[in-house]
């Protein structure tokens, strides 16, 4: 039985004619930090609803620790919907309180942890102020506190990092890069690809409705066609080597890419018989880049 | 968690949100307010009925000097007419121009009174006429004192009432008005607040928040629970000042009426408000926004209204007719015509129950089906939630 594993199983769901998840699949292990990327209206909200139980799906299931996830693994979520919601004319404090005993906590727990989460995300001089009368970015931290209050053992936040100031980013970071590594999965949304490059252990993109790639940034960044940046004074060589093409020259430096089972050393040697070599480097694509392909690539096979 | 602590929880926080706000508090004291000016205002006008005016004929009139001096010192302000010519005399009685009227030669004196004789003054009268009836017998000679005192014992005046009713019948319209009216409020107002709870969670969206955690009933039931209990509380509270002050200024009799009367209005506050505040959460989760709400509101406030106003006015004219029995036996009417009617004293036990049963099926029936059309219509915002399709999910 798989511990501590988030496991969304080939979930879809449609909403009359448009079909927002195809079969989507993709998990969350112990102590990771999944970050969850996809053009607009390419279903990840969708999909976070559906694992929270606020949705239903058409056909398939979310696995908490290999159990179909029920009201009590649900409650053993946090999560932070998209459209941010709290009531707004109840107090900070109060209003954590309450989540953390609906999420089966006891009073003095909930308090303890309430004011917990307030001093750590830097509320507490708002702790008894109304949440309409705080800012949005207030609001926003006060529902990450939401989220955590009740000390989940899941997390599940859609698009967390939207509207925070820099030093709310990195807070939000801090917290959790920290949640991730007491064993907590942590699944986020987020339209800010180069947060989730820095911050996730793992990435997956959607593209209309399915997830089409998804593993380590490492990977990702290494998979696809090699590409090899040269700076030296000529280029012409690369034209004599076979399965070698310039898709970009710029001056001395040329981009070139690879097809399959070349190996790069011959590249090299080519490059230094015509030639002094001033660099010579594999270029991975940043993960906007990939992003980009996929997504280009899927929108015109669809 | 068990669904007893999820409940009692969402019924905790709106209950502790609805009695802190000042809307509450100041909704309690004006009520209140209007309460105590109707009870001060019933018994300025008790006071005015210890004037009366009598009409005297015949014979009768040589006794108008001792019945003003005998009334007055029983504290009531008798003004005599002597009304031997007037053939409508009995006419005045009923239109209420004179209080009563005396005929007849003593011994043989007859009241004649519209519905009820004046304590104070049948008494008045019975001692001026033993008064009379001693100084006659006294003076023709030769009986004896056991013979005053028999003849004495065996007059009294004999009252007529042309309308008899029960004495108490103002007092006990004027509690089942009372009674109605508090209903008629507190089912308006508190369902309407439980609309109003459900488009606000559902406008701010933290409903997506409470639903990962909560089933939706026990959201619903919670909240109809929590503000349940302040519309209970309030109209306790309203009850318990409404009938010191009654006692205090005498209005009405608490002992009897008033405690039977807050209890039927608490049970029927009760049925009306589960009954009534389930089909308020149900139509305000079809739409999103505090705007919306009034178009799906209407058709249910139309009903209460109705109730009331319609019921009303039929109990005031006659409170066992037909129409208003049948009405205060259906669900919708029941909580409003049925404390009214019974707080008048006319409705018999078997249609109490019927009510009471009736009402607990419906109350049924509203939640099974006001559950399902919340718990599907409550995720979806944006565009007003059609309710056939709410139902057919
Ligand atoms: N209530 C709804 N009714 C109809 N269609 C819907 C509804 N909610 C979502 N959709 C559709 O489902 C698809 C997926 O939407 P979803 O909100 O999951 O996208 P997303 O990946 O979260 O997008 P974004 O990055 O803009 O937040 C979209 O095509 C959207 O139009
Ligand atoms: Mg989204």
């Amino acid at each position: 039985m798989p511990e501590g594993v988030l496991e969304v199983d080939r979930i879809s769901k449609r909403y009359g004619e448009v079909v927002a998840l195809r079969d989507m699949s993709f998990d969350v292990r112990a102590g990771e930090l999944f970050g969850f990327v996809g053009s607009n209206g390419a279903g990840k909200t969708t999909a976070m609803r559906i694992a929270l139980g606020v949705l239903a799906a058409d056909s398939g299931e979310v696995r908490w620790n290999g159990r179909t996830v029920d009201l009590d693994t649900r409650r053993r979520i946090g999560y932070m919907p998209e459209e941010r919601g709290l009531y707004p004319r109840m107090k900070v404090l109060d209003q954590l309180v309450y989540l953390a005993e609906l999420h089966g906590m006891g009073t003095n727990e909930a308090h303890t942890s309430a004011e917990n989460w307030i001093a750590r995300l830097g509320l507490r001089d708002r702790r008894a102020d109304e949440v309409q009368r705080l800012s949005l970015g207030n609001q926003q931290r006060v529902q990450l506190a939401a989220a955590l209050v009740h000390e989940p053992d899941v997390l599940v936040l859609d698009e967390p990092f939207s509207g925070l100031d820099p030093v709310a980013v990195d807070v939000m970071s801090q917290v959790l890069r920290e949640k991730a590594s007491s064993g907590v999965p942590v699944v986020f949304s987020s339209h800010q690809l180069d947060l989730v490059e820095r911050l996730c252990d793992r990435v997956g993109i959607v593209s209309a409705g399915a997830m089409v790639a998804s593993g380590t940034v490492d990977e990702l960044r290494s998979g696809g066609t090699p590409r090899l940046v040269v700076e030296s004074p000529t280029t012409d060589w690369a034209a004599t080597l076979g399965g070698v093409r310039v898709i970009e020259k710029n001056g001395t430096r040329c981009v070139l890419e690879l097809a399959d089972g070349v190996d790069d050393q011959a590249v090299l040697h080519a490059a230094l018989a015509a030639g002094p070599v001033h660099e010579f480097s594999r270029q991975r694509p940043s993960l906007t880049e990939l992003f980009r392909n996929v997504v280009t690539t899927e929108s015109r096979s669809a | 968690m068990t669904s007893a602590r999820a409940v009692s929880l969402v019924a905790k926080r709106e209950f502790v949100a609805k009695v802190r706000t000042r809307s509450f508090l100041i909704g309690t004291a004006v009520i209140i307010a209007v309460l105590a000016g109707y009870v001060v205002l019933q018994s300025v006008l008790f006071d005015d009925q210890q004037r009366s005016v009598v009409g005297l004929s015949g014979q009768a009139t040589q006794l108008a000097d001792p019945l003003k001096e005998k009334a007055g010192a029983f504290g009531i302000e008798l003004e005599t007419r002597d009304v031997t010519t007037a053939g409508d005399a009995e006419q005045q009685v009923r239109d209420g121009s004179l209080d009563a009227l005396v005929t007849g030669a003593p011994p043989a004196l007859k009241m004649i009174v519209k519905d009820s004789g004046d304590q104070m003054l049948t008494t008045a009268l019975n001692d001026v006429l033993r008064q009379q009836v001693l100084i006659a017998q006294l003076a023709e000679s030769g009986t004896t004192p056991q013979e005053v005192a028999q003849s004495l014992a065996g007059v009294s005046v004999d009252v007529t009432a042309l309308e008899p009713v029960d004495p108490q019948r103002g007092q006990r319209l004027a509690i089942g008005l009372i009674v109605a009216a508090l209903l008629y409020y507190s089912l308006l107002v508190y369902g309407t607040m439980v609309a109003q709870g459900v488009v606000e969670e559902k406008s701010s969206r933290v409903v997506e928040i409470l639903l990962a955690t909560l089933r939706p009933w026990q959201l619903l039931l919670g909240k109809v629970i929590g503000l349940g209990a302040v519309g209970l509380l309030q109209l306790v509270v309203i009850s318990t000042v409404g009938l010191g002050l009654s006692s205090a200024f005498d209005v009405v009799d608490v002992s009897t009426l008033g405690g039977a009367a807050l209890l039927t209005g608490v049970l029927w506050y009760l049925l009306g408000f589960f009954l009534y505040a389930t089909v308020f959460a149900a139509a305000a989760s079809l739409v999103s926004r505090q705007e919306e709400l009034q178009s799906v509101l209407t058709p249910i406030s139309m009903t209460i209204i109705v109730a009331f106003v319609a019921g009303i006015n039929l109990m005031i004219g006659s409170p066992s007719g037909t129409t208003v029995t049948v009405l205060s036996l259906l669900p919708p009417f029941a909580p409003i015509l049925m404390p009214g009617r019974m707080a008048l004293g006319v409705a018999p036990a078997w249609q109490v129950l019927l009510a009471v049963v009736l009402a607990l099926l419906a109350i049924a029936a509203i939640t099974w089906l006001g559950g399902k059309v919340y718990a599907n219509a409550v995720l979806r915002t944006g565009a007003r939630v059609k309710l056939r399709e709410a139902l057919r999910l």
